[in-house]
């Protein structure tokens, strides 16, 4: 797969025609189906697309948490590992979900903060107590000593009161307080990558503008590699370097913020830019919509997934073969898409 | 005051509307204070447009819609409906056996498409009951309107032995909409009918909404967080903080020169779809005050950055500050706020080729607004 335009920096995880798939009894679910995208320190990729297109079971895939009836039957996901001051490339594809590197990494160099934090922290234990807990887990601090990091991390995502709120329970926090707190707690190992997960989906705009400013300010002085993976176009606008479309399972597009913005090459991306109302577009007209729905996951049209809601579907080429993402042009390789508007079938699957 | 609209009187007038929740404590469930989810708040609705209410989550807009609607009876206020030209009521008032009358004339769109439709009824039974509820008693009758409400809607009327499951979260939302013309109502409530939907079927529903209201001559009242949506849908804009209106106006007035700091803070809080555009915005600090315990003077001086001490002691009055542009703010008068033309993009040429029809406002608007963006942080 052709890289990024990321510099030379090597990046910290790169994801590889990875496929999830779930098996329940009434068929396969192919809910990531070869999804390839990478990201490096210090910046941030967005993973965009609408319910049911696989950003969330990416993200749980690259954790290692997908839940039965689901599993990786394909693809690599290499992260490098750092162990005894050194860097190890692993394949987290490959090793045990429930080993002991995997739980290294999982919540101390892979954190991840979930869309709703009111279903994310125990009910019935005091939002310190769970904190302290991820804290001791990736590091062997005492008690006492655990207790005043968790409280220093509330500090740091700007809550007031931290030794108080230490004792508090989820439900006595405001939705903004609890995202904050959980994005305290997915910080109390100093991860390297931190997924976040619709992190202000449930948020109102001005607090979402607050925990948008605070996971920047943490980036900037943790280095973080951030994943970003939301519906909401204006969010990834504002705060992604790289973006990454995806469709049914499958990345449609992938680029530099700038070129998914600006010179979209998908139709569906094109489509969904077009799709929604911004605060500078002309009032009370028609928008330009996607015709028809997100198929039913037992549904998938054959060939390109898009092609039956796509406006230059090219019959006998696009419902027969399955496009594969490639670049744009061979010369500036930052831009990868895959549609038969721009490179020829190359499989001879029908 | 009587407001009188470009096509006679309102549809509907609200007059110091107030609903007070009682907080009980203790065995005896004494009271010990009130929400005060609706605090004093008055404004009106002119036949054939869309007012949206906008504000922050638990601001009151919903309970002043479910007020209007009588799905929760307001502790105090008027609500002046007027079915026709001729006829007036004030639901606030009316009894039960008016508000069955007046409820056909008023009806509601819901947010979530999978918990708001019955999942045991299928579609002929969950359209056609407001029809049954209100007399239509012959089968055929019904299920002929609800053929052709179907078809306004965009469905195909083939689907309506269909049950709820059977459909998207797009094809519910339409089944809601269709349910809630089936009367004919005048005025339909519509609260977050698309924040529950995906990127691409939110805007075939906008779409819908728009193009019913131009074939039916539907009033709207809006209630929803997403100011996008709000400006792509509203005539006139009602910003609502802790209880209170702060400001309404037109769409282009609300957006381009606002009046009041906190709809200046909201609008600078949208992320705008374009990496182009990352602009400097204006973070609120804190949180929203908390209804059962409101702070003192304007409700919104601990988070406003243009406070001052009669902000903090003196409740600022509903005043009409230009005609049609109603502002609750001590320094309305004195303020230059930044609109949304004002989050210039770093790279004008292209905001520019995209829409060139902005260019004047844009031009007219930063003549005036010119030094509040640099104190914009």
């Amino acid at each position: 797969m052709a890289t990024l335009a990321a510099g030379k920096r090597r990046p910290l995880l790169r994801v590889h025609n990875l496929k999830t798939y779930f098996f329940p009894d009434e068929g396969t679910v192919r809910a990531v189906d070869g999804a390839s995208f990478e990201v490096c320190a210090g910046q941030t990729l967005g993973i965009v697309g609408e319910s049911g297109c696989g950003k969330s079971v990416t993200a749980r895939s690259i954790l290692r948490i997908v839940e039965h009836p689901g599993g990786i039957v394909e693809g690599e996901i290499r992260y490098l590992h750092r162990t005894d001051g050194r860097e190890v490339e692993l394949d987290l594809a490959q090793i045990s979900a429930d080993g002991p590197e995997m739980r290294q990494i999982r919540g101390g160099e892979i954190a991840m903060i979930f869309q709703e934090p009111m279903t994310s922290f125990s009910p019935v234990h005091p939002i310190g107590s769970q904190i302290v807990e991820a804290i001791r887990l990736h590091s062997p601090l005492g008690k006492r000593e655990a207790r005043e990091r968790a409280a220093d991390l509330l500090r740091q995502v700007g809550i007031s009161r931290a030794e108080a709120r230490l004792n508090e329970y989820a439900y006595q926090l405001s939705g903004g307080l609890r995202q904050r707190a959980m994005i305290a707690m997915a910080l109390s190992a100093e991860p390297r990558v931190l997924i976040a997960d619709e992190p202000t989906t449930a948020l109102d705009v001005t607090t979402q503008a607050q925990i948008l400013d605070l996971l920047r300010q943490l980036q900037t002085d943790l280095g973080m590699a951030i994943i970003l993976i939301t519906h909401n176009l204006g969010v990834v606008a504002e705060m992604c370097d790289t973006v990454v479309v995806m469709y049914l399972g499958r990345v449609v597009e992938e680029g530099s913020v700038d070129a998914i913005f600006h010179n979209p090459k998908h139709p569906y991306t094109r489509l969904l830019l077009q799709s929604i109302p911004s605060l500078y577009s002309e009032a009370r007209v028609p928008l330009p919509t996607i015709s028809g729905a997100i198929p039913h996951p037992y549904n998938r049209p054959e060939g390109c997934p898009f092609h039956d809601r796509c406006p230059q579907f090219i019959p006998g080429t696009c419902d027969r073969h399955v496009p594969e993402l490639q670049a744009l042009d061979e010369e500036k390789s930052d831009q990868l898409v895959s549609c038969f508007l721009y490179h020829e079938p190359t499989d001879e699957r029908a | 005051m009587t407001v009188e609209g470009p096509n006679g009187h309102p549809l509907l007038e609200v007059k110091r509307l107030k609903k007070y929740f009682p907080i009980r404590k203790g065995f005896m469930r004494r009271e010990v204070g009130a929400v005060r989810a609706v605090d004093d708040v008055s404004f009106h609705i002119n036949r054939g447009e869309t007012l949206s209410l906008v504000g922050e989550s638990g601001c009151g807009k919903t309970t002043t819609a479910r007020c209007i609607l009588r799905a929760v009876d307001p502790t105090d206020g008027q609500i002046l409906f007027r079915p026709t030209e001729d006829t007036v009521f004030d639901v606030a008032q009316s009894t039960r056996r008016e508000l069955r009358r007046l409820r056909r004339d008023m009806q509601m769109i819901f947010q979530d498409p999978f918990s708001s439709l019955n999942p045991r009824f299928p579609l002929l039974e969950i359209v056609g009951e407001p029809l049954l509820v209100n007399g239509m008693r012959s089968g055929r009758e019904r299920q002929e309107r609800v053929e052709e409400l179907l078809r306004l809607v965009g469905m195909r009327p083939e689907y309506m032995r269909r049950f709820p499951h059977a459909f998207s979260g797009g094809q519910r939302q339409r089944i809601g909409i269709a349910r809630a013309l089936a009367l004919n109502p005048t005025l339909v409530v519509a609260d977050e009918p698309v924040s529950a939907l995906d990127v691409s079927v939110q805007a075939q529903i906008l779409n819908l909404l728009l193009d019913l209201q131009q074939k039916l001559g539907l009033t709207y009242l809006f209630v929803a967080h997403d100011l996008s949506v709000v400006k792509h849908l509203s005539d006139r804009v009602a910003v609502m903080y802790v209880g209170r209106l702060v400001e309404m106006t037109d769409r282009e007035r609300l957006f381009n020169s606002p009046r009041h700091p906190y709809t200046e803070a909201l609008l600078s809080s949208v992320p705008e779809p374009d990496p182009r555009r990352r602009s400097q915005r204006i973070v609120l600090e804190g949180e929203v005050a908390n209804p059962a315990a409101p702070p003192s003077g304007c409700y919104f001086h601990p988070r406003c950055r243009y406070a001052q001490d009669v902000c903090r002691t003196d409740t600022p009055v509903w005043e009409e500050v230009a005609e049609g542009h109603w502002v609750a703010c001590h320094r309305a008068k004195e303020l230059e706020l930044a609109g949304v033309r004002d989050r210039l993009p770093m790279n004008t040429a292209a905001g520019n080729s995209t829409n060139p029809a902005t260019n004047a406002t844009l031009a007219a608007g930063s003549a005036t607004d010119g030094d509040a963006t640099d104190d914009s942080e």
